[in-house]
C-alpha cells in the first residue's frame, strides 16, 4: 500500500495543485469566486453604471447623436404628464398582477405543501414549471388567440349564457376594450398566467418549512382551522409571499412584450424604454426611464426587508 | 370514579400497517401514566389518538367518560407537549404561552397576566419577551409546558418531551415534571422509550410492543414481575433463562427472569450462605461503569450470565474480579421470577 501511495504522490501535477491549495483557503476561495465576480462586477454592475451615466447625457437635436455632457433634461422630461401616466399605469399593473398571482398561487402552493407527496407532488411541480420550459412568446400568442373575440374564452361565456358578464367587464373604463385580447384586463390575465410559477414556488417552499406539529399545536390549544390559518399558517407563509411578489412585481415592471401583444394601445415603462432606445434612438431618455423601475424596486425591497421577507433565506 | 382516559378495543392502521392493535386501557384521574415501548410500538399513536391528531380505525376513545373517538383536537379538554415543542417561531414566549387563551377570546391584559403566571410556574419568570429561537432546549421545553397548561386541561399529554435534552438536564427535568404534576394535580400521560424515565416518574407504566399492550402496572410490578419475555428484556438488565437453562439454574419449567443486580459474585469456594443457589463460572467480560461493574460470567452448560455488582471500592469485603477469574455466582430463589407460560 505504501508503495502505491509513494508512486502516486509526487508525480501527479493535479495532486500537487490540490495539496498546495489545501492549506490556502483564501487563495482557493479567490480562484472559485473570480469568474462570477468578474461577470457580476464588470458586466452586470458596469452596464448598470453605464446606464446611470447615460441618463445624464443629452441629445443633439439636429444630428440625433448623444452629447456626452452632464444635463438633467432627461429627468425633467420624465416628469411630463404623459410619462407620469405610463409610470402610474405600470406600477398599478405590477401591483394588481402581484395581488392576482398571490391569490391564485396560495391555494396551489398550500395544496402542494400540505396534501401532496411523492408522485403527486412531482406532478404538481411539473405542472407549475412546465410552462417555463416552453417559449414565452408562444404562450403569449396562444393567450392572444384564447382571449380574442373569436377565441375560446368568449365562446365559453356565450355557451354558458354569461356573455352579459364579459360585456359588463369589458365596458368598465380603464380596464375594458373591444375584446379581452385588446384590453388592460387581458394584459392583466396574461401577466398573472406568465408569472404565476414565480409566486407558487416561494410560497410552497415557505409552507413546506412549517412543521405539521405547529398546526397540531394550534388545534390542540383550541384554535379552529380558520384561526390556525390566520394566526400560524399565514404569518409563516408571508415571507414566501413577499419573496414571490418581488418576482412578479419586478418582472411586470420591466416587461415590454406582453403589453405589446395583448392589450389596448396604452404604453408601459418597458415599451417606452424600448421605443426610446430603438425607434427614437434617444438612449439617454431610455436610460433615465429604466431608473424608474430600479428605484421602485429598491423601495419595494426595502419594505420587504422590513417585513422580514429575507429572514428565512 | 370515571377514568380520565379509556381505550375500548382501539385499533389504528396506517395503510396496511396496524400501528395499534385492539388496545384497551384505563388511565385514572390524577395519575402519572407512562406509555413505554420501542419506536414503532404504537405508543405515540395512542397518545395522538387521545390528543385527537389521529382517529382510531376502530374502537372507542373516552375522555372523562365522554366519547371522544372522532372529536377534533380543539374540542378536547386535553393539551399536548410536543416532542419538538412546536413553539410558534413568529411569536415571543408570552404570546406562545397565551395562544390558547387568545384563540378562546381572552382579552390581552387577562391572557398576559395568566401567561406570566404560567412562566412563573415553570421557573421562567421574565422571559416573556424573548423569541423561542433565543432559548435553550431546556427553556423551550418549559415554555411548551407552560403553553400546554395555560388552558387548565384535565389531562396533559407529553410526547417524549425530554428526548432532545442532555442527560443531566433530562434527570433534573424528570424530578421537576413529577413535582409539577403533583402541584397541578392533573392526569399526565407520558410517552417515552426510556425505561429509566418511565420507572422513575410514573405511577403506572404501560409497556407496548408491536401495537399491543404487553403489561400495565406500577414500576415495581413491571420491573420485578414482568408479565412477558418482552417486558423482561425491555425493562432493566437481567438474565432470561429458558428451557434447559431454567431447569438447571432455577428448577423451573417456565422461563425465568433473574435480575443482574440480584446475583452475588464471589471468589470460587467462598460460602454462598443459607438459602442461596450457587453455581460456578468464569468471568468472560468486565465492564467498568463507575458506580457499577457489569460482568459476563460463563457458567456450567455454557450459559452466559449478566451480573451487575455495586462498586464498593478497594478494601471492601466485596472484591472486583478481572477477566478470566474463577468465581461462584449465587442468588436467592425468590430472586427468580417465573414468566407466565401463556404470555410472551
Amino acid at each position: 500500500m505504501s508503495a502505491a501511495l509513494a508512486a502516486a504522490a509526487p508525480g501527479a501535477p493535479l495532486r500537487r495543485i490540490s495539496s498546495y491549495l489545501y492549506g490556502r483557503r483564501g487563495l482557493y476561495l479567490a480562484l472559485l469566486l473570480a469568474p462570477p465576480l468578474l461577470w457580476l462586477g464588470v458586466v452586470y454592475c458596469g452596464s448598470l453604471l453605464a446606464l446611470l451615466a447615460n441618463s445624464f447625457f443629452g441629445m443633439d437635436e439636429f444630428s440625433g447623436m448623444v452629447k456626452r455632457e452632464f444635463t438633467l433634461r432627461n429627468f425633467v422630461e420624465l416628469a411630463a404628464p404623459a410619462n407620469l401616466d405610463v409610470m402610474v399605469r405600470t406600477v398599478t399593473m405590477a401591483a394588481a398582477v402581484t395581488l392576482g398571482c398571490a391569490v391564485i398561487a396560495f391555494p396551489i402552493a398550500y395544496t402542494m405543501a400540505r396534501y401532496t407527496r411523492g408522485a403527486l407532488r412531482a406532478a404538481f411541480y411539473l405542472g407549475v414549471m412546465l410552462p417555463l420550459w416552453s417559449s414565452y412568446l408562444v404562450r403569449v400568442y396562444a393567450w392572444k388567440l384564447l382571449l380574442a373575440k373569436e377565441g375560446v374564452v368568449n365562446w365559453a361565456f356565450a355557451q354558458t349564457g354569461m356573455s352579459w358578464l364579459l360585456e359588463a367587464l369589458l365596458a368598465v373604463p380603464g380596464i375594458g376594450g373591444p375584446s379581452l385580447s385588446i384590453s388592460s384586463l387581458g394584459t392583466f390575465i396574461v401577466f398573472v398566467y406568465i408569472w404565476l410559477p414565480f409566486m407558487i414556488l416561494p410560497i410552497q417552499a415557505a409552507l413546506e418549512r412549517v412543521p405539521q406539529s405547529l398546526i397540531e399545536a394550534s388545534a390542540d390549544l383550541g384554535a379552529r382551522d380558520a384561526a390556525t390559518f390566520r394566526k400560524v399558517i399565514f404569518p409563516l407563509a408571508l415571507p414566501g409571499i413577499v419573496a414571490g411578489s418581488i418576482f412578479t412585481f419586478s418582472l411586470t415592471l420591466g416587461d415590454y412584450i406582453i403589453p405589446g401583444i395583448i392589450g389596448d394601445s396604452s404604453m408601459y415603462i418597458g415599451q417606452v424604454v424600448y421605443l426610446q432606445q430603438d425607434t427614437a434612438g434617444n438612449v439617454p431618455l431610455a436610460a433615465a426611464f429604466t431608473l424608474v423601475p430600479i428605484t421602485v424596486m429598491a423601495v419595494y425591497l426595502a419594505i420587504a426587508k422590513r417585513m422580514g421577507a429575507f429572514d428565512a433565506l | 370514579m370515571t377514568a380520565a382516559v379509556a381505550f375500548e378495543q382501539v385499533s389504528c392502521a396506517y395503510g396496511a400497517v396496524l400501528a395499534v392493535d385492539r388496545v384497551s386501557l384505563e388511565i385514572r384521574e390524577g395519575e402519572f401514566f407512562t406509555l413505554l415501548g420501542p419506536s414503532g410500538s404504537g405508543k405515540t399513536t395512542c397518545l395522538r389518538m387521545i390528543g385527537g391528531f389521529q382517529f382510531p380505525t376502530s374502537g372507542r376513545v373516552l375522555i372523562h367518560g365522554a366519547d371522544a373517538t372522532r372529536l377534533p383536537p380543539y374540542e378536547r379538554d386535553v393539551n399536548t407537549v410536543f416532542q419538538d415543542y412546536a413553539l410558534f417561531p413568529h411569536m415571543n414566549v408570552r404570546d406562545n404561552v397565551a395562544y390558547g387563551l387568545m384563540v378562546r377570546g381572552v382579552d390581552r391584559a387577562g391572557r398576559y397576566r395568566r401567561a406570566d403566571e404560567m412562566l412563573e410556574l415553570v421557573h421562567l419568570p421574565g422571559m416573556g419577551a424573548r423569541r423561542p429561537s433565543e432559548l435553550s432546549g431546556g427553556q423551550r421545553q418549559r415554555v411548551a409546558l407552560a403553553r400546554a397548561l395555560v388552558n387548565r386541561p384535565r389531562v396533559l399529554l407529553l410526547d417524549e418531551p425530554l428526548g432532545a435534552l442532555d442527560l443531566k438536564l433530562r434527570e433534573s427535568m424528570q424530578v421537576e415534571l413529577k413535582a409539577l404534576q403533583r402541584q397541578v394535580g392533573i392526569t399526565f400521560v407520558f410517552v417515552t422509550h426510556d425505561q429509566q424515565e418511565a420507572l422513575s416518574m410514573s405511577d403506572r407504566v404501560c409497556v407496548f410492543d408491536r401495537g399491543r399492550i404487553e403489561q400495565i402496572g406500577t414500576p415495581e410490578e413491571i420491573y420485578d414481575r414482568p408479565a412477558t419475555r418482552f417486558v423482561a428484556g425491555f425493562v432493566g438488565a437481567g438474565n432470561l433463562l429458558e428451557g434447559a437453562q431454567a431447569r438447571a439454574l432455577a428448577g423451573s419449567d417456565a422461563p425465568v427472569m433473574l435480575r443482574a443486580e440480584r446475583i452475588r459474585i464471589a471468589a470460587r469456594g467462598d460460602a454462598a450462605g443459607p438459602g442461596r443457589r450457587a453455581v460456578n463460572g468464569v468471568v468472560k467480560e468486565v465492564e467498568y461503569l463507575g458506580a457499577f461493574i457489569h460482568y459476563i460470567v460463563e457458567v456450567a452448560g455454557g450459559t452466559q450470565m449478566l451480573v451487575n455488582q455495586a462498586n464498593q471500592g478497594e478494601g471492601a469485603a466485596q472484591r472486583n474480579f478481572p477477566r478470566g477469574a474463577e468465581v461462584t455466582l449465587s442468588w436467592m430463589d425468590a430472586a427468580c421470577h417465573r414468566i407466565g407460560a401463556g404470555a410472551g
